[in-house]
């Protein structure tokens, strides 16, 4: 499975990171490097092994559906980069 | 370095209630400290304000007998646990200047306990390192030299800022986190102990993410009863945390218990890897007679799926981390970064191109791409097949052991810069510690010895789940026996 | 364009007769019901309609740094409900999983939801359509997520802005078999979802407020033949707006085809201005949403107690309440249809017939189709002109009851009572005291009737002469005068009864 310029493309834009062109090849070659390391798991047999599903087998308690919570508009606004009216400030969105 | 900050974090309890001297002198002695130790880079964001007010605030305790576990100890907080009103950065420019409205669970528990905190502790940024060299706020240069050099030293890492200030006396203590050794390695490449306990006995509340299925907050300190003393007031279960462990918590540092008499060290064959350093090996071969002479059987054991714990760490681990870091988007906080004229889009991808370093980049790119459409099942869903398997070689190891005893990490601290163009060399670091990661089982390490070249090495138990006490009592044992006492001759 | 469609039945039924021959639609529902519930699934903020922005959002529903989720077991309940209510099978092992996608009213940069095992599986629901005829849909699952929040696009002419308020509230998202095959079994199958929420309390189907919205996913294909490829038409909130979405959706489809176009797999938007679907092409490079177990949270698992404790907790279902209604009330299919479609409205029916039957001393059986009839008549005429529905009902089923057994023993006639009902309307007073008050019984005393008709009698002698000699429609004439005397409130039988006797 090797990745490609165009697949480093893609996968920047699922993960929204801005990609310059030039980054692209130096990149492709790390991710190759490493995925190519970790394809050593593909020899392991696992047919019969479920998934981890839990670190700990634990169980606990549900919440009870109390309101314990909200009405901190001030808090949930101060470290916003943009603001305005208590709502979050973002560019316009054109759907 | 002055008298006070030499101390252990026992001596110093022990010294305030005797009323040898005050908090205020103690934590005025750590402050001064820091702020000779500033060429290390070991904090982002020094509180002595704050330290101050928590050691009046001990003395005054102290004095009218209400005081908590931990009054005016001085400790330092890796910048990964959220403090109130005190930026919180996880060493990332997508977050300077961030102060989070609340507290972090563990940390809370700590300054209710009464801890006067010197500041947040430089990491790699988001805790993805093994060096402390992916900080957006620079790198940690330990405070340990080579003999006859003065070539700059990794403080190991993610916690490097911890070990750094703990080892360099400056803090008694500090908090850490270890998703996959980064407690254990940075303890072991600067001379201190460092333990993770169980996956589930510290909350992971307000701990800024990595990977949550491994996160897991722990205590860095230069003594096996510092870290009980310390780890006895952050661990505990919180009703905010799904994953967090409803268990009692012991009273590890009054259990210590130095006898093995009647238990079983296995050894782990898998892990006397071809190559081995040397001195390592020996090390270990140390460990081993110590183990033996106090009291305890030593126990050849196997773990067959050991190989395999590191590709399956770095598919899990950056699967989860590429999804955790996607709310650093530039909207509620943090950073934001808007091109002219540009989208929502725009911002999003600008944002976090400039925010995030190349490491935390190129983790979310692996995981972002191993999470993919048509890879799921390769990568992720494999990984966690394997990951069920190491699990199961733990469980089965028990069967005949209870406590194993390894290597921490297979080599002494390297260069600044040394390892930084090879990812892959770097990862290689955490092959002794990331299995007992994966498993979610408590693992320690200790002081054990000095390689050739005078720089320190460390020895690692791991137990059985929430057999804490038990990795505690290996370790003492290893501790006594072991006798480390060089600490690092001040350069800076 | 409804020219071009020939209703001839069900299922077979809604066919589109193009140009070059007949298509049938295929129609699948994904309907997101909010459950009803005082706090968030995942968080304690709560979870009320509307409210000043970001005030009802906690750091966790904010996604802030280290926060994590704690499931409200209230959902757990209300979903394992609704899938029983649905005849689903309910999953004791279900999990969360993350849907990655970038959105900002997405704060995680995930939604959390139940991705590939959900917590109830398939089942299925019988249908009633217009025409009386009944059909089964199928569910394929629900499954627990969260909402998002909200977008703001026309306060600001550079920037939206982002409401959380809704980020995080609980949704059982009710997935349906690619089963129907017309609007109006898609518009009935809402309907009746709708009903059973409410019935059982899981969700209050407030379609305005949103609280109930369906993905509606359409294809056509040559009757016999397999399913062609469909559109999402995303967000739909009221049954109306599905039914002209698919019925626009449909003869588009159909008009790429038969122009020898293909079908675009794709997600769609309804604008009911225009009554059209449009392409909904932002959110198109988003559809890699990486999902992967939630590490945050714990396995869900059920006990087999847990699940009975559900059951239990289950009311009498609309169609088992309407069968009840028809068999063991002798109501006919039609009313009982409209008193079981709505849960209030058969509340206050339930509680209208059991006071009425404790009033009158008789069984439900015997009063219920004179208290169903008022009750669809003149109740909710009433209510429809005062635009007010049940729940805000002026006058309570206790004090219906106490009017129509005014009605039943004689105290008040058909017309006074209909009077005394206006005044309860507008008053809130009960029955029996309005009519007390105001003198509105009917009169039934012999004694005094028969001296009103000896007057009546006695003032026109020529009418007395002309109906003796024969001219017997006079009888209304006399009835008519007694009534008069009498202000409106003489019984009218007994005044008929009593005329007969006096004109011998």
């Amino acid at each position: 499975m090797s990745v490609n310029e165009k697949i480093v493309a893609r996968v920047a834009s699922l993960a929204r990171l801005a990609l310059k062109p030039e980054e692209a090849a130096p990149l492709a070659g790390e991710l190759n490097a490493i995925l190519g390391w970790i394809d050593q798991l593909q020899a392991v047999n696992t047919d019969a092994v479920e998934p981890m599903n839990a670190v700990m087998p634990i169980t606990r308690d549900w919440r009870a559906d109390e309101v314990t919570d909200g009405g901190i508009q001030a808090d949930i606004l101060a470290n916003a980069p943009a603001s305005a009216h208590g709502f979050f400030a973002v560019p316009k969105v054109i759907e | 370095m002055s008298a006070l900050t030499r101390l252990t974090v026992a001596r110093m309890r022990e010294g305030l209630a005797a009323k040898r001297f005050s908090a205020r002198e103690l934590v005025s002695a750590h402050i001064a400290a820091v702020e000779a130790a500033r060429p290390l880079n070991a904090f982002i964001t020094e509180t002595p304000d704050e330290a101050l007010a928590a050691a009046d605030a001990a003395d005054a305790a102290l004095a009218a007998g209400t005081a908590g576990a931990l009054a005016g100890i001085p400790v330092g907080i890796k910048d990964l646990f959220a403090t109130r009103g005190v930026q919180t950065t996880a060493a990332s420019a997508i977050l300077k200047g961030f102060r989070p409205p609340y507290e972090s669970g563990v940390t809370a528990r700590m300054k209710a306990a009464g801890v006067a905190s010197l500041g947040k502790l430089n990491l790699d940024e988001f805790a993805m390192g093994s060096s402390n060299e992916t900080s957006a706020f620079g790198p940690v240069v330990s405070p340990w030299r080579a003999v006859g050099s003065d070539a700059k030293l990794v403080p190991g890492g993610s916690s490097g800022g911890s070990s750094a200030a703990v080892a360099a006396r400056i803090v008694a203590a500090a908090t850490g986190t270890d998703t996959g050794g980064s407690i254990r390695q940075p303890a072991a490449f600067t001379g201190i102990a460092g333990i993770k306990p169980t996956y589930g006995r510290c909350s992971r509340w307000g701990i800024i993410a990595f990977a949550s299925s491994l996160d897991q907050a722990g205590v860095l300190a230069r003594s096996v009863e510092d870290c009980a003393i310390l780890l006895e007031q952050m661990a505990g279960y919180d009703d905010r945390d799904s994953t967090s462990i409803n268990a009692p918590v012991p009273h590890w540092s009054a259990m210590l218990n130095a006898k093995l008499a009647g238990l079983r060290i296995g050894i782990p064959r898998e892990y006397r890897m071809d190559g081995m350093d040397a001195r390592v090996a020996a090390l270990w071969d140390e460990g081993i007679a110590w183990m033996k002479d106090a009291g305890a059987t030593i126990v050849d054991v196997s773990l067959p799926n050991t190989a395999h714990a590191l590709p399956t760490y770095y598919i899990v681990a950056p699967a989860e981390a590429s999804s955790n870091l996607a709310r650093y988007d530039g909207v509620r906080f943090g950073q934001r970064v808007l091109p002219d004229g540009g989208s929502l889009n725009d911002m999003y991808a600008a944002t976090r191109a400039a925010g995030f370093g190349a490491e935390v980049r190129r983790r979310i790119m692996i995981g972002t791409y191993v999470l993919s459409a048509g890879y799921y099942d390769a990568y992720y869903l494999k990984a966690q097949k394997v990951r069920a398997l190491i699990a199961q070689d733990f469980e089965k190891a028990w069967e005949s052991c209870d406590l194993l005893l390894t290597p921490t990490a297979p080599t002494a601290a390297f260069g600044l810069g040394a390892k930084s163009a090879d990812p892959i060399a770097m990862y290689l670091n955490d092959v002794f510690t990331v299995p007992a990661s994966l498993a979610g089982l408590p693992a320690m390490s200790v002081p054990a010895g000095l390689d050739a070249a005078g720089l320190p090495l460390g020895l690692q138990v791991i137990g059985r789940p929430l057999d804490e006490a038990g990795v505690f009592n290996a370790c003492l044992a290893l501790e006594q026996r072991a006798g480390f006492t060089a600490a690092p001759v001040r350069w800076w | 364009m409804t020219d071009m469609y020939k209703d001839d039945g069900r299922k077979a039924g809604w066919i589109i007769e193009g140009r070059t021959g007949p298509w049938e639609v295929v129609l699948g529902l994904e309907v997101h019901a909010q459950v009803s519930t005082l706090s968030k699934l995942f968080s304690g903020a709560p979870t009320a309609f509307g409210g000043e922005p970001n005030a009802q959002v906690s750091l966790v529903d904010a996604g802030f740094p280290g926060m994590l989720p704690v499931l409200n077991g209230a959902c757990v309940k209300q979903a394992v409900r609704t899938g029983l209510a649905l005849g689903c099978t309910i999953n004791r092992w279900s999990r969360f999983d993350r849907k990655n996608y970038f959105y900002a009213d997405l704060p995680q940069g995930y939604q959390i939801s139940q991705h590939q095992h959900p917590i109830v599986g398939e089942g299925a629901i019988p249908v009633t359509l217009e025409d009386g005829s009944i059909t089964s849909v199928g569910i394929e699952r629900i499954h627990l997520e969260q909402d998002a929040g909200k977008s703001v696009h026309d306060l600001s002419p550079t920037q939206s802005y982002v409401d959380l308020n809704r980020s995080g509230v609980a949704l059982m998202e009710i997935v349906s078999k690619p089963d129907m095959r017309s609007p109006a079994e898609a518009g009935a199958y809402v309907a009746t979802l709708r009903s059973i929420l409410r019935a059982i309390g899981s969700c209050d189907g407030n379609m305005q407020e949103g609280s109930m919205r369906a993905d509606v996913n359409v294809s056509v294909r040559r009757p016999g033949d397999g399913f062609g490829t469909r559109c999402e038409i995303k967000n739909v909130n009221s049954i109306r707006f599905i039914q002209q979405a698919i019925s626009y959706e449909a003869q588009r489809q159909v008009e790429i085809l038969e122009s020898g176009g293909t079908i675009q797999q794709e997600t769609r938007l309804f604008d009911p201005d225009r009554g059209e679907t449009r392409s909904l092409r932002s959110k198109e490079d988003a559809h890699d949403y990486r999902y992967f177990p939630e590490p945050d949270l714990l396995p869900l698992e059920l006990t087999p107690a847990f699940i009975e404790q559900c059951r239990a907790s289950l009311p009498e279902l609309p169609a088992a309440k309407k069968a009840r209604f028809e068999t063991a009330l002798g109501l006919s299919p039609y009313l009982a249809a409209v008193l079981t479609a709505d849960a209030d409205q058969s509340r206050w029916f339930e509680t209208l017939l059991a006071e009425s039957a404790r009033r009158q001393g008789r069984d439900a059986a015997a009063v219920a189709e004179k208290a169903a009839n008022w009750m669809t008549g003149d109740l909710f005429g009433a209510l429809n002109r005062l635009g007010l529905d049940i729940a805000h009902s002026p006058v309570s089923a206790t004090q219906g009851a106490e009017l129509l057994a005014l009605l039943a023993d004689g105290t008040l006639s058909g017309p006074l009572a209909k009077q005394v009902f206006e005044i309860m309307l507008e008053t809130g007073e009960d029955a029996g005291a309005i009519a007390e008050a105001r003198g509105l019984k009917q009169l039934s005393d012999s004694g005094a009737l028969e001296a009103a008709i000896a007057d009546v009698l006695a003032a026109n002698p020529d009418k007395l002469a002309e109906y003796r000699s024969g001219k017997d429609k006079l009888f209304g004439f006399f009835v008519g005068q007694v009534m008069k005397a009498s202000g409106g409130k003489a019984n009218p039988a007994l005044v008929n009864e009593l005329l007969k006797a006096a004109l011998g």
